[in-house]
């Protein structure tokens, strides 16, 4: 049970308040990007390559020219006279605004047209002439790396191969004896698939520049407007654009997940465009540029092993990365870390030893590497290692769930220091497995199991018991660009008590406009519902680095609890001012103090602010109102215990996900719907890849599922009845005691359904398969294992 | 949606439609429910010049029992054929098949008819219409024909209805004694095309024995397909596990569907040997239960 602290009134941490922006919502009175209506704007559209590798000999804009209402057609060449067909990644590589000469994927931006109507545009499309000179691609990440394998990135002056970087963690030599004394090793080859966000909004922005007063006003789809701000600034400088003289507005966005942190090259060519015609210039992407062109997320190939006693005793883990970047390292990770916090990948185990190491490759595939509902690679290292723990249990005929009791970190070990060189805060990980095994009645479904598997059917049960690590970060480790992880909050109250609070973060859906009021109504005692919450306009929010990798909560979040606080020592003072007594003999409940010891002595929190701004004591600055930019000292470690139960049709393999318990624990809880809101949607967006998602090519780069009739995004009928709970394990560190929940059921459901079916498919021999995991594929792993018609087809 | 230009006229009677579209010409199309012509116009694999919106035409709009046929106008919804009580009496097979067509935004739109003039083998009413053994009404400017369905659907994307002829009705013969009717398909998810489908209808006699067999398969063929062998294998015969197996394996060798991203060709006849089996042990239960 959550306790709160505040009245209903109040709403402070704990209610399952209604949030503040669904009224908006609701009514369709959302104002998104495409909603941003200026006079005189005009029209974006982008030519596109059909090729995943080619030279272009020759654009021929002529006939599109002609076509009434296109104003220009703008390609590689003409940015090249402003050096803006280059920008700079976020991992400090370089990616095409527009290309000169070669195209590296299949649906990469060639030319953009400008017209006075989108549909005049999109007409133009077909109008611009490009003769290309195709080339044998670079596909497969593996092969990236053969002698004779073209170097992709000729650009690069010393470039020799397709090599990005090599990154190692751990104790390589230790891990490496234990491995070869071992009673037990298992290994896997794994591949956790390039699978897209899929946000139902796609990106888009209208760029509008004001040739008078030299400004750049830019509103996108954006999860980082500060930054985005800042790099615009630095890419976009010597033209003229520096910092003061833009101003990055991001409205309501319809789902980010991470792939609305980057820099597309539309966003670039549509500035340029602006700054050029001096007239407000939109772009809007449609489904399938989306899907095709904008950052991808995962792809990473993992040899994975884990070695351990007969008896179930962990003892090493070693892991080798190979990361399939695309042609350009446009990973959307802290400066500092080119896996992202892959190195997690020892999970909620007591490891003695780790040793983890990858290389990433260039393919002739798009960028990206996003952080999809993900810490930075954490789903990746999640899959692997729960995949493991459940390899290993099946090698040496132990219960999964018996064998992860075994090797839990416990109680009393935190905070714990994994080999890797993490210092987890907190976590209770054998009270969340326990709870979830009593709400699936874990004993009973095994013995229906073995009873199935008695008559030929298929059934399996799965569990993921994951640990995140989220809220970067820390500014001695984590950077983007140099600029340092902290997220801020500024909360100004008005005379009558009503306040206004604004942020470095931007919500996508995540419900900022309840829960940050309601953390400072925790604090303060104001109600939540007369907080405003503001986000996403560079001219008015304090700097922050934006809303992704669940950050929120542990870093603007705390922003908001601490700036609370200095307001109400303030608040304390004016207080004491106010009844004549002094500090000490005053007493804090939520919304007003009183004098200790005579309760009816008191002054509510809005006669204090009231007083603040027409009565403050001499000496004190007037008004209400305080600014924070939190650094927090350690990450959090949000953790889950999930157990997914599925059945198998033994006939079409057909997969029903018949119960799925997630128990998670991220520390103290704002608001418990919108938490559980956050675990619904995140388990459906976790059983997406497990058992729908990937994005396809063929060996000429092709992508073969580039629209949501073959891309398949799950829905409300694909998605069991999920069923939620939690355990409560406050972070240490954090002023409310909040880990984040955004990402956690991203993250620890994919494993759970893969051990899941996994298990179901035990009795033929099946170790391991790839999400994901359809009834086709198991069609195939059972014909491989030609266990086909004898066993189960005749049946 | 960013379609190339067309013009777009909506009549309201038949008679004026038929005009409409002898005087548009081929550069003219049909749009009803629109849930599979827009689709193609949105990535402008079709670019009609104009529209003619039969969504006005309301004489085109029904579902009856006349006599001993179930009749109904090409304008109806497939929701209309999933909400009726005089379908389900005889043809619960209506409700199976309307509920793996997409979601309730597309049945609600989505038409009978143009579910049937599409010619997509891979829309499901087709097999549904093939295992029923039902008829369609054509109409031009000079009168109207009716087509068995076996020789309505003529190739990818192409069927008996012909320049400047409009889909009129749908009609399906009711069974008159003891029968049942059942489809499933196999789906990647929900409002995906079919990996595989299967209908099937029986009648029976007074003595259990199965007069008539239809079934109809969904996507693994270039027009939807009868299975012949199949039909013939359960005739005559009361249903047992020997005759159900053998018509399942005549489905899955007589197809002929192709590799793609739903699956190699094995994987398909495997899918229709099972469903097959499915299906007919299903529409038999049925017969048999009510
Ligand atoms: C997301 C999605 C998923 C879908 N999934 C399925 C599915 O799983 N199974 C399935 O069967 N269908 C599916 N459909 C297609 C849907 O059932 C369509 O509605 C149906 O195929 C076409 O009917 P319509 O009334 O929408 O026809 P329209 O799209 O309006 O027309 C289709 C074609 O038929 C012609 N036409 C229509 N009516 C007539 C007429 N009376 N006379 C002559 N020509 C005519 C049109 O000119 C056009 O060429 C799906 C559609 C969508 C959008």
């Amino acid at each position: 049970m959550i306790q709160c602290k505040t009245s209903k009134e109040i709403g402070g941490m704990g209610h399952s308040m209604k949030r503040k922006e669904d009224d908006r919502f609701v009514h369709g009175k959302g104002n998104y990007t495409d909603d941003v209506k200026l006079p005189g704007t005009l029209y974006m559209d982008i030519v596109r390559s059909p090729y995943a590798y080619a030279k272009i000999k020759n654009i021929d804009s002529s006939d599109a020219l002609k076509i009434p209402g296109v104003l220009a057609v703008i390609t590689g060449k003409d940015l090249e006279q402003y050096n803006l067909h280059w920008m700079p990644t976020l991992m400090s590589d370089t990616q095409m605004v527009l290309p000169v000469d070669t195209v590296m994927y299949q649906a990469q931006e060639v030319a953009a047209i400008i017209a006075t109507e989108k549909y005049i545009a999109r007409d133009a499309r077909e109008a611009v002439k490009v003769e290309y000179e195709v080339m044998k691609p670079v596909v497969d990440p593996f092969k990236a790396l053969d002698s004779d394998a073209p170097v992709l990135r000729s650009d690069k002056e010393d470039k020799k191969d397709n090599h990005i970087w090599h990154w190692e963690v751990g104790q390589k030599e230790e891990t490496e004896r234990i491995f070869n004394e071992a009673e037990v090793v298992v290994k896997e080859q794994m591949h956790i698939p390039r699978i897209h966000v899929a946000s139902i909004e796609t990106c888009g922005c209208v760029a509008s520049y004001d040739k008078v007063d030299n400004h750049l006003t830019m509103y996108m789809t954006t999860q980082a407007p500060h930054a985005i701000r800042t790099v615009i600034a630095l890419v976009a400088g010597h033209v003229g654009l520096t910092e003061e003289k833009v101003r990055v507005i991001s409205p309501d966005i319809g789902g980010g997940f991470g792939g609305k942190v980057p820099v597309y090259p539309g966003y670039v060519i549509a500035i340029a465009a602006s700054f050029l015609i001096g007239k407000p210039v939109k772009w809007i992407e449609d489904r399938s540029e989306n899907l095709q062109a904008d950052s991808f997320a995962r792809d990473y190939h993992i040899t994975a092993e884990l070695a351990g006693t007969k008896d179930g005793k962990i003892l090493a883990t070693r892991m080798k990365v190979l990361a399939d970047h695309g042609y350009t390292d446009a990973s959307a990770n802290p400066s500092k870390f080119p896996t992202g916090m892959f190195s997690i990948a020892t999970g909620s185990y007591d490891y003695p030893n780790a040793f983890m190491e990858a290389d990433a490759v260039y393919t002739n595939k798009p960028p990206g590497g996003v952080a999809y509902r993900c810490s930075f690679r954490v789903t990746e290292a999640v899959h692997a290692i729960e995949r493991m723990t459940d390899r290993y249990a099946l090698e040496i005929g132990k219960d999964p769930a018996a064998l992860r009791f075994h090797n839990f970190i416990k109680k009393d070990q935190f905070p714990y220091h994994s080999p890797t060189g993490w210092e987890y805060d907190s976590g209770d990980y054998e009270a969340g497995l326990k709870l979830a095994m009593k709400a699936v009645d874990y004993d009973n479904l095994r013995i229906e199991q073995a009873e199935k598997r008695n008559k030929g059917e298929l059934m399996g049960i799965g569990l993921s018991t994951f640990t995140e690590v989220v809220g970067a970060g820390p500014s001695k480790d984590f950077d983007i660009l140099g600029i340092k992880m902290f997220d801020s909050a500024e909360i100004r109250v008005h005379p009558t008590g009503k306040a206004i609070a604004r942020f470095g973060t931007k919500s996508q859906g995540q419900g900022h406009e309840t829960t940050y009021a309601q953390i400072i109504a925790e604090e303060l005692g104001i109600p939540a519902k007369d907080i405003q919450i503001e986000e996403g306009d560079t001219d008015t929010a304090p700097y922050g680095l934006g809303t992704y990798a669940s950050r929120s909560t542990p870093t603007a979040g705390a922003a908001a609890a601490v700036a609370a606080r200095k307001l109400r020592d303030k608040a304390k003072k004016i207080a004491a001012h106010l009844l004549e007594v002094s500090e000490d003999d005053l007493e804090w409940e939520p919304g007003k103090f009183s004098v200790k010891g005579a309760p009816e002595k008191a002054k509510t929190i809005q006669e204090i602010v009231f007083a603040s701004y027409t009565n403050h004591p001499q000496g004190m600055e007037a008004g209400f109102e305080a600014t924070h930019y939190y650094d927090p000292p350690n990450l959090t470690f949000p953790s889950g215990a999930y157990i997914c139960v599925v059945d198998i049709d033994s006939d079409t393999f057909e997969i029903k996900v018949r119960k799925f318990v997630a128990i998670d624990d991220a520390g103290h809880i704002i608001n418990p719907m919108i938490a559980q809101g956050q675990v619904h949607g995140g388990l459906t967006q976790g059983i997406a890849p497990a058992m729908y998602e990937e994005l396809i090519y063929d060996d000429d780069g092709n992508i073969l599922n580039g629209t949501l009739m073959d891309y398949l995004v799950p829905t409300a009928v694909e998605s069991p009845s999920w069923e939620t709970g939690h355990t409560v394990t406050p972070s240490p560190h954090h002023p409310i005691g909040a880990k984040g929940i955004g990402e956690s059921p991203t993250v620890g459901a994919p494993p759970a359904i893969a051990n899941a079916i996994i298990d179901a498919l035990k009795p033929y021999g099946i170790t391991h398969l790839d999400i994901p995991i359809t009834p086709y594929k198991i069609f195939k792993a059972l014909k491989d294992k030609g266990v086909l018609d004898k066993n189960i087809v005749e049946s | 949606m960013i379609p190339s230009s067309f013009d777009y006229t909506a009549p309201s009677s038949l008679d004026e439609a038929l005009k409409l579209l002898r005087d548009l010409g081929d550069e003219a199309k049909i749009l009803a429910g629109g849930h599979s012509l827009i689709p193609m116009m949105k990535l402008r694999f079709a670019e009609p010049e104009h529209l003619i919106d039969l969504n006005n035409v309301s004489e085109l709009s029904y579902l009856k029992i006349d006599g001993d046929m179930l009749k109904i106008g090409a304008m109806t919804r497939e929701v209309e054929t999933e909400e009726s009580t005089d379908v389900a009496r005889y043809f619960p097979i209506f409700a199976d098949v309307a509920k793996l067509i997409a979601d309730p935004q597309v049945r609600n739109f989505g038409t009978l008819g143009g579910n049937l003039a599409h010619g997509d083998a891979a829309n499901d009413q087709p097999a549904v219409m093939l295992a029923l053994n039902a008829s369609v009404e054509i109409a031009g400017l000079n009168g109207r024909r009716t087509v068995g369905i076996d020789d309505f659907f003529y190739g990818f994307y192409a069927t008996a209805v012909q320049e400047g002829e409009i889909l009129t009705e749908i009609s399906i013969p009711i069974p008159k004694g003891r029968s049942g009717n059942a489809y499933h398909k196999v789906e990647r998810k929900v409002g995906d095309y079919a990996t595989g489908g299967v209908a099937v209808h029986l009648e029976f006699d007074e003595q259990g024995i199965c007069s008539k067999a239809g079934i109809g398969l969904t996507n693994v063929n270039p027009t939807p397909m009868r299975a012949v062998r199949s039909e013939a294998a359960l005739v005559g015969t009361i249903l047992n596990d020997e005759a159900i197996a053998s018509a399942a394996q005549y489905a899955s060798e007589d197809c002929n569907p192709s590799s793609d991203l739903r699956g190699d060709v094995d994987y398909k006849r495997h899918i229709i040997r099972a469903v097959t089996k499915k299906m007919i042990n299903k529409a038999k239960q049925r017969a048999f239960n009510n």
